[in-house]
Order: structure tokens, then sequence, then C-alpha cells
């Protein structure tokens, strides 16, 4: 199943994750390292952060190396950008009813 | 139109929340009205050039308002709102969701928070957006962006035919 990107962001672990690696790409016992986690558990993070595209894996010699996915983050914040714009407009409308209304009381 | 008026929006992407603040140039009972009377809210409340069109509402705590926002080229999205918490002329809850023609619900949707007031003759209002999922949430866009795109090729035809012809 495709991850959501809010449940991925949502977890202070993983938010913690893509901080960190958006500075400098890791591998996956570096980030167990980092945050005093068993493997297993760096795993997990790893997959729901994979599945919805926020970290790429790159592959050095024998060693996977996460990178932060600027990308991704972007197309949800162009996405928020519209959504913004829909409200602007809603309300630009609202002002017009709004000084109708009050044009027809007076 | 005042261009003083406050806009403000927000994300904070890990609570899951929009918050979304606006100001208007009217008093706190018309603001009120524009937001919870139907024959208000459907001259404003879908962005051109949706159209917003009430089915019936029921402006009471465990009421309901049935909608459908419609696109240019006639299609209806239907949308269900519950309204959870009602203070007049203060605040408003309601849960929205997605929903077929038959008013059955899409769950899960998301939880909006209204509030109210007024200094000096402006009404501030303040909304803030809970959704659990960002996919659904990307979908209260769809039908805005569809309709705009659709806008934008009627204005291609447009320009095309005036240009053949000249």
């Amino acid at each position: 199943m495709k991850q959501d990107l809010f449940q991925a962001i949502a977890d202070p672990t993983r938010r913690a994750i893509l901080t960190l690696i958006a500075i400098k790409a890791l591998t996956p016992n570096a980030m167990a390292e980092k945050f005093d986690m068993t493997r297993q558990a760096v795993s997990k993070h790893i997959k729901v952060l994979y599945e919805c595209e926020l970290i790429k894996p790159e592959h050095s010699g024998r060693e996977i190396y996460y990178h932060f996915n600027a990308k991704k983050m972007q197309e949800f914040d162009n996405w928020l950008a519209q959504f913004r714009q829909s409200w602007e407009t809603q309300f630009n409308q609202l002002d017009k009813v709004l000084s109708t209304i009050k044009n027809q009381t007076i | 139109m005042n261009n003083d008026l406050l806009f403000d929006f927000t994300v904070d992407k890990a609570a899951q929340k929009v918050f979304i603040t606006r100001e208007f140039d009217a008093g706190l009972d018309l603001v009120w009205d524009a937001f919870t009377k139907q024959e208000i809210l459907d001259q404003w409340a879908a962005p051109a050039p949706m159209r917003s069109k009430t089915k019936y509402m029921n402006f009471e705590v465990g009421g309901r308002r049935f909608y459908a926002m419609i696109s240019p080229d006639g299609q209806e999205r239907w949308l269900l709102q519950k309204y959870t918490s009602i203070t007049p002329k203060t605040n408003f809850q309601l849960y929205n969701s997605f929903a077929d023609k038959d008013e059955n619900p899409e769950l899960p949707g998301s939880e909006w928070d209204y509030n109210f007031s007024e200094q000096d003759g402006i009404t501030t209002v303040n909304i803030s957006i809970y959704n659990e999922s960002l996919e659904r949430m990307e979908r209260l866009t769809d039908g805005f962006t569809k309709g705009m795109m659709l806008m934008l090729k009627n204005l291609d035809d447009l320009f095309s035919t005036l240009s053949q012809k000249s």
C-alpha cells in the first residue's frame, strides 16, 4: 500500500530522520546509531519514507545511502499554493457579497 | 475592496493542520450569517468558476448541510457536512466529507473549526482544518484545479477562434 505523506511526516522520529538526511545522506546503520535505535526500527521508518518518495536510495559499493527527496516536498507545497489560491478566490467573492448586502440594508 | 484586510494561510504539516485567517469589512452578525445561511453560502462558498449548490442545510448541532460543488461543465461533486458544535456568533465546528449523490459519506473526512470575532467593525474569521490523510486533503482542490484548467482551455479555444477569424 502506498504511504500517505501526512502519516509519514506526522511521526517525530521520521521528521528527525528527514532533517538529518536533508543535510547529509546516511546509511541505515548510521541512522540507527544517531537515533539509538535498532536496525529493525530504522528499517520500518525507511520503508514508510521510501514508499511516499520522501527519500531516495543510492548505492555506493555495498552500502545504501538515503537522500532526502526535496522534489516530493515541493509537490506538496505546490498543491498547498493551489489550496491557498482557492480560498483567496472564495474570500474575494465573499467581500463582494458582504458589500452588496450592506448596501441593500442601508 | 479594502486591500488592508488580513489574509493569512499557514500549514502545520506535522500536526496535519491548515490554518486560515481572514478579516472582513463587515460586522459580526453579517459575517456569521454569510458562513451559516445557505442562501448566502451558495453565493460565495465555491471558488469561481466552480459554484456551490446546497440541497439542504440544518444549522444546528447534529444537523447537516448536503451540497454540491458544480464545475463549469456541469459535473457535481457532493459533500456532506455535519455540525458538531455551535456557539452562536463565536464558533462552530463541523465534520466534512465527500459523499455520493445519495448522501453516503466517504469516510474518514476532515474536522473544521471556525472562530469569529469583531473589532471596530472588522470581523476576523479563523479556520482550522485537520485532516488525517494528505491524499484526501489533496482532493479538496481537485474540483477547483479542474475548473481552472477548463476555464483556461475555454480561453485557449476562444483565442484560437479569434485568431483564425482575423
